[in-house]
């Protein structure tokens, strides 16, 4: 795209550079119409609410309804966190989002002697449906919406709240909210993993079935660039390997007999929101267009629903700095403005404490005030797509659609998604992409405030979040009893029950992963029998 | 120093967080060390093991998931069990200043926060590993 406008503008005296976005893409001095000359309002871009959707997914925008704010939270013990998810209530957020300790989100109990160390340290710890009821204590389920972040034992998880919800009297059909449940990213980037590949799609595809028919409202996948992102990719390969994993659960799921029409409205997604402003709008624009290819043209959907993507943004974790840690609340907003720019629908924002641990309450705070601000002071909620026919923005969108297109050609050349995993296709670009970002930061191409520039040698002290130790006991306290005072002839009844589904070619698992819940047979306990039967994944070292 | 300095990266801990792993582990590479990755959730035992197995001069492990306090001084200990006094812990990942202290008190020979270059931490591993 290189192009000399130096004749009209005069040479004048540049910076040594590189001009470059944060993924290393070459940005040109200035973009004029010469840059977007084969750009088609309607076939490229469409009013807001029109296909291809590229200016956003609903005719009003935020005139309509502000995005969702949505904090991530969870800490210690159930109780602990219940009391954190009261206080968000109180200032304001729209809808709850639940991280799970490290023990839950790999299918283990509090008292698992690989669990040591990690008791409620990175989110609360959910062993069984007593965990999940004291979890909700107090809040209504048909009136709330939840994401829980939760993968390998997604299934687990979510028929917890389902019995929750039953629970509280709460009809399943009026139950709103997301359950990420996308494995696929986990073996390219965030690894946490339990089942090998084919059974952990096949339990994904279980949910896909269940919610169409019992659970409408819920987003049973998230599927989600935001940890490829965090693992080092570009922007570029963030939404490519994203969206293909998209493709590639359709493609399951049709196998397997579904009508796409039926699953894919409730197909959500999850992007990250990285430093470089105008690269994370074109990736946003970008994705809804290609999504909206994808699926009418690869997939021939006619229910127009299907064909909308809906996303949630997280600002970036890993751009956050130990060094001057309060210079984070401006990275956040940055972030947080590119997600509103780009027409996301909903929006978690990093505390400025969470390079050094989990955010204090006041720092939680802050994150969900920078939103608040964006929605009511910055004046960018009042039209649609505002930077729609900016040139540099429409040729930064059409360029990220191109690379897209470009992967998914390697990724359909390779047999599909699983296929690229299994030849570690995905997992070495990113790796490649992170070192080299690193080495940039290095050779300072790349600056870091506070980081490899403007550097302090004694920095204050700021109060973060202690995790305290008692959590440990007291959680594994409250399973010794449990174990003690339960059923357990109907807890080895579910279980027998859950193995025999599971060795049976073509059952749905979600029945029976009820029932075990119900007779508060633990976490840890229905992952075993699974493993028993899936066996487990072992990542090949690259 | 004409042998390769032995570098075992492992990474204890529940969580999958490998990107500050892998790029040490290539970092090290590049500077000529000889590097063996352990891959994701080694239990100290299989960390001490390993380093046993490869006759290594540097373990290098990466905690991010806020276990360091549990793990890291299993591992100094084990290693003692095993008479590996000689071979140099490094620690990376996210951990707070206050356990730094802690963590040296059971002979970790140095902690790198976030942000740390691997230029200084492939230097800091050159100027104090000692050869046997």
């Amino acid at each position: 795209m290189a192009k000399d406008v130096s004749d009209r503008v005069g040479k004048g005296v540049e910076r040594t550079g590189p001009f470059t976005t944060v993924s290393g893409v070459p940005i040109e001095r200035l973009y004029t119409p010469e840059d977007i000359p084969d750009l088609d309002y309607e076939k490229d871009l469409g009013d807001p609410g029109q296909p291809p959707y590229t200016r956003g997914i609903y005719p009003t925008m935020y005139r309509g309804k502000h995005w969702t704010m949505r904090q991530f939270s969870g800490f210690g013990t159930a109780a602990d966190t219940n009391e954190r998810f009261q206080y968000l209530l109180k200032h304001g957020q729209d809808g709850l989002s639940v991280a799970f300790h490290l023990p839950t989100l790999m299918g283990l109990d509090s008292d698992d002697p690989m669990s040591e160390g990690e008791v409620g340290k990175c989110g609360v710890a959910i062993d069984s449906l007593a965990d999940m009821e004291t979890l909700f204590k107090g809040i209504p389920l048909d009136k709330i919406s939840t994401s829980m972040t939760t993968n390998a034992p997604a299934t687990i998880l979510w028929s917890m709240y389902l019995v929750v919800a039953e629970k509280q009297g709460a009809h399943w059909k009026k139950l709103r909210g997301t359950i990420q449940n996308d494995i696929l990213k986990e073996y390219i980037a965030q690894k946490t993993y339990i089942f090998p590949p084919r059974p952990s799609m096949k339990l994904i595809v279980d949910t896909f079935e269940f919610g169409s028919k019992h659970v409408p409202q819920w987003n049973t996948i998230s599927i989600s660039g935001y940890h490829i992102r965090e693992a080092g990719s570009t922007a570029l390969q963030e939404l490519a390997f994203t969206l293909y994993d998209g493709i590639e659960y359709i493609e399951w799921a049709r196998r397997s007999g579904l009508d796409v029409d039926e699953f894919a409205p409730r197909l959500s997604f999850f992007f990250n929101a990285h430093n470089d402003l105008f690269e994370e709008i074109a990736k946003y624009r970008a994705a809804r267009k290609i999504w909206y290819k994808i699926v009418t043209e690869r997939f021939h959907c006619k229910n127009p629903r299907s064909a909308i993507l809906r996303f949630h943004t997280q600002t970036a974790g890993c751009s956050l700095t130990a060094q001057q840690p309060y210079n984070n609340i401006v990275r956040t907003a940055i972030q947080a403005l590119a997600a509103v720019l780009g027409g996301t629908q909903s929006l978690h924002t990093n505390s400025l404490d969470e390079t050094l641990a989990l955010p204090t309450e006041h720092a939680a705070g802050i994150a969900l005030r920078t939103q608040q601000i964006l929605a009511h002071e910055s004046g960018i909620t009042n039209t649609a797509d505002p930077l729609g026919g900016s040139y540099f923005v429409e040729r930064l969108t059409l360029d990220m659609e191109k690379g897209c297109w470009d992967y998914f050609e390697r990724l359909d050349a390779m047999g599909g998604m699983v296929a690229a995993i299994e030849k570690g296709f995905p997992q070495r670009e990113i790796n490649d992409a992170s070192y080299e970002y690193q080495k940039a930061i290095e050779r300072k191409e790349k600056i870091i405030v506070g980081v490899n520039e403007f550097v302090m040698d004694e920095e204050p002290p700021i109060d973060t979040l202690l995790i305290d130790e008692s959590v440990t006991g007291r959680q594994v306290e409250q399973l010794r009893k449990l174990r003690e005072t339960r059923d357990n002839g109907r807890v080895r009844q579910t279980l027998e029950a859950l193995r025999e589904a599971a060795a049976t070619h073509n059952v749905n698992m979600m029945p029976s992963i009820l029932d075990c819940v119900r007779a508060y047979t633990t976490l840890g306990e229905i992952c075993a029998t699974l493993r028993s039967v899936y066996g487990v994944y072992e990542e090949p070292i690259f | 120093m004409s042998e390769k300095i032995r570098v075992i990266v492992a990474k204890p801990g529940l969580d999958g967080h490998d990107r500050g792993a892998k790029v040490i582990a290539r970092a090290f590479r590049d500077a000529g060390f000889e590097v063996i990755y352990t891959g994701l959730r080694q239990t100290p035992e299989q960390v001490v093991h390993a380093a046993l197995q490869e006759d290594a001069d540097v373990v290098g492990l990466s905690v991010l998931s806020g276990a360091h306090m549990t793990l890291c001084p299993r591992i100094m200990d084990l290693m003692k069990k095993e008479r590996l006094d000689d071979v140099m812990v490094v620690v990376g990942g996210i951990i707070p200043d206050q356990d730094i202290p802690k963590l040296k008190e059971c002979g970790v020979a140095q902690v790198f926060q976030p942000g740390a270059s691997t230029e200084d931490i492939v230097a800091y591993v050159r100027q104090n590993v000692r050869k046997k």
